[in-house]
C-alpha cells in the first residue's frame, strides 16, 4: 500500500500551475490593451505606410495642444543629455536624480523645473496638464530650449553610440500645420532633414 | 482543486486497479496549461513588438530653400501642385500657377478623390518624356496655416500609395492662398 501511495505522488498536480498561467495570461492581455501612461496624450493620424520605428537611437517629439514634449529611447543617452544640458544651463543634478531621470520616457518642462519633475512619482508626473511643454518661443531659434535638447541629445548619441540620432515626430491629428512646421524648422536648422512621422495603421481600402 | 476523486480511503487512495478506473473523473490540466503558456508567450511577444507605425519624411536642405526659387528649373508639364486648406479642402493644378495646363480644380481626399488625378499624372508625365525614368512627376504640396496635421499625413500617404517619384512640401504663396479661399 505504501508503495502505491508513492506512485500516486508521481503524477503532478497541474491545478496551481494552471492558475498561475491564467493569472499571467490575464495580466498580459490587460497590459496589452491598456495604453501606456503618457504625459501628453495625442491622437496620431493614420497612414497605410508600414515602416516601423527604430528601436534604439530614437528621439521622439510629441506635439499636441500647443505643447512639445521630448523623449529619448536609450537610457544612457538620456543621462548624458541631462549632463550636457546641466552644463549649459548651470544646473547640478545628483547621481540619484540622473538615475531617476533615465527612467522618464518623455517630459515637457522648462529646464529649470526639471528637478521637480524628477522628484515626482511617475503617476503624478503623467497627470494631464501638469507639464507645460518645452519652451520653444525665443526669437532666436538656436537658443530655444527645445533646440538645445535636440542638439545635446544628438551630441550625446554621437559620443556614446557613435551614430546619428533619429527623430520621430508624433503629432496630434487636429494640430495645425504651422505648429508641426515650427518643430520641423527647429530640426532643419540643425540639418536634420530626415525624420519619421508616427502614424497609426489604416485599412487597405482607404 | 480540480481533483474530483472522492476517495473514501483517505491518505491511501485504494487499489491501483480501482484508481485507474476512477481516473476519468480527474481532469487532466496538462493541455490547458500548455495552451495557457502558449497564449502567454504570444501576448508577451506581441506587446513588445507592437511598435507604432511611422512614415519617413525627407525634406530638402534648408539653405537651398532660402535661395531664389528660380534657380531650380522644372518643366511646367512635370509639376502638379496640390493646395491644402482648412476643413479638408483640396485644390490642385497642373503646370504653372498663372497659366495652368489643367485645373485649378477642387478635389477631396481618399481613393475616389485626388488619388485618381495623381495616378493619371504619374502615368502621363513619363510618357511625355519618352518614358525617361528620371523625368517623372513632381508633386508640390502647399499647405495653408489652417491645415491640420491629419491632412498633411493623408496627402503624404497618397504620395506613398501612388508612388510619386518626387514630392516636396513648399510654403504657400499669397496668390495661392487667395486661390484656395475662393
Amino acid at each position: 500500500m505504501a508503495v502505491k501511495t508513492q506512485k500516486k505522488a508521481g503524477a503532478i498536480d497541474m491545478t496551481a500551475m494552471c492558475d498561475v498561467a491564467f493569472l499571467l495570461l490575464t495580466f498580459f492581455i490587460l497590459t496589452a490593451t491598456a495604453k501606456q501612461p503618457e504625459p501628453l496624450a495625442v491622437d496620431t493620424p493614420n497612414s497605410t505606410v508600414q515602416t516601423k520605428l527604430p528601436e534604439t537611437g530614437l528621439a521622439t517629439l510629441t506635439v499636441g495642444k500647443g505643447k512639445v514634449f521630448f523623449g529619448l529611447v536609450d537610457r544612457d543617452i538620456r543621462i548624458r543629455t541631462l549632463e550636457l544640458m546641466a552644463q549649459e544651463y548651470n544646473l547640478n543634478f545628483t547621481d540619484e536624480e540622473k538615475a531617476r531621470f533615465s527612467l522618464i520616457d518623455g517630459f515637457g518642462v522648462p529646464v529649470g523645473n526639471l528637478k521637480q519633475i524628477i522628484a515626482m512619482t511617475s503617476s503624478d508626473r503623467n497627470k494631464e496638464g501638469l507639464q507645460p511643454g518645452i519652451p520653444m518661443d525665443s526669437i532666436d531659434k538656436k537658443k530655444d530650449e527645445l533646440s538645445r535638447w535636440i542638439f545635446n541629445a544628438r551630441s550625446a548619441s554621437a559620443e556614446l553610440k557613435d551614430k546619428d540620432l533619429k527623430f520621430a515626430i508624433k503629432g496630434d491629428a487636429k494640430l495645425e500645420y504651422p505648429q508641426i512646421k515650427r518643430v520641423m524648422d527647429v530640426l532643419q536648422d540643425q540639418d536634420v532633414n530626415s525624420f519619421n512621422l508616427v502614424t497609426g495603421l489604416r485599412g487597405k481600402d482607404f | 482543486m480540480a481533483e474530483l476523486n472522492t476517495d473514501a480511503g483517505g491518505g491511501k487512495k485504494g487499489d491501483k486497479k480501482v484508481r485507474s478506473k476512477k481516473s476519468n473523473a480527474k481532469v487532466d490540466l496538462t493541455a490547458m496549461v500548455d495552451l495557457a503558456f502558449l497564449l502567454i508567450t504570444f501576448f508577451m511577444l506581441t506587446t513588445s513588438l507592437s511598435k507604432p507605425q511611422s512614415m519617413d519624411l525627407g525634406l530638402p536642405d534648408k539653405q537651398k530653400e532660402d535661395e531664389p526659387k528660380d534657380d531650380i528649373e522644372v518643366a511646367d508639364d512635370r509639376t502638379m501642385t496640390i493646395l491644402l486648406g482648412e476643413n479638408n479642402k483640396v485644390k490642385w493644378y497642373y503646370g504653372k500657377m498663372d497659366a495652368p495646363i489643367e485645373g485649378p480644380s477642387d478635389s477631396s481626399y481618399g481613393k475616389s478623390g485626388i488619388r485618381q488625378e495623381i495616378l493619371k499624372k504619374v502615368q502621363s508625365v513619363p510618357a511625355r518624356y519618352n518614358n525617361d525614368p528620371k523625368k517623372g512627376l513632381i508633386v508640390i504640396i502647399k499647405m495653408d496655416k489652417k491645415t491640420n496635421y491629419k491632412n498633411m499625413v493623408d496627402i503624404l500617404d497618397e504620395m506613398a500609395i501612388t508612388k510619386v517619384p518626387t514630392y516636396a512640401l513648399v510654403d504657400i504663396t499669397p496668390e495661392e492662398k487667395a486661390l484656395l479661399s475662393k
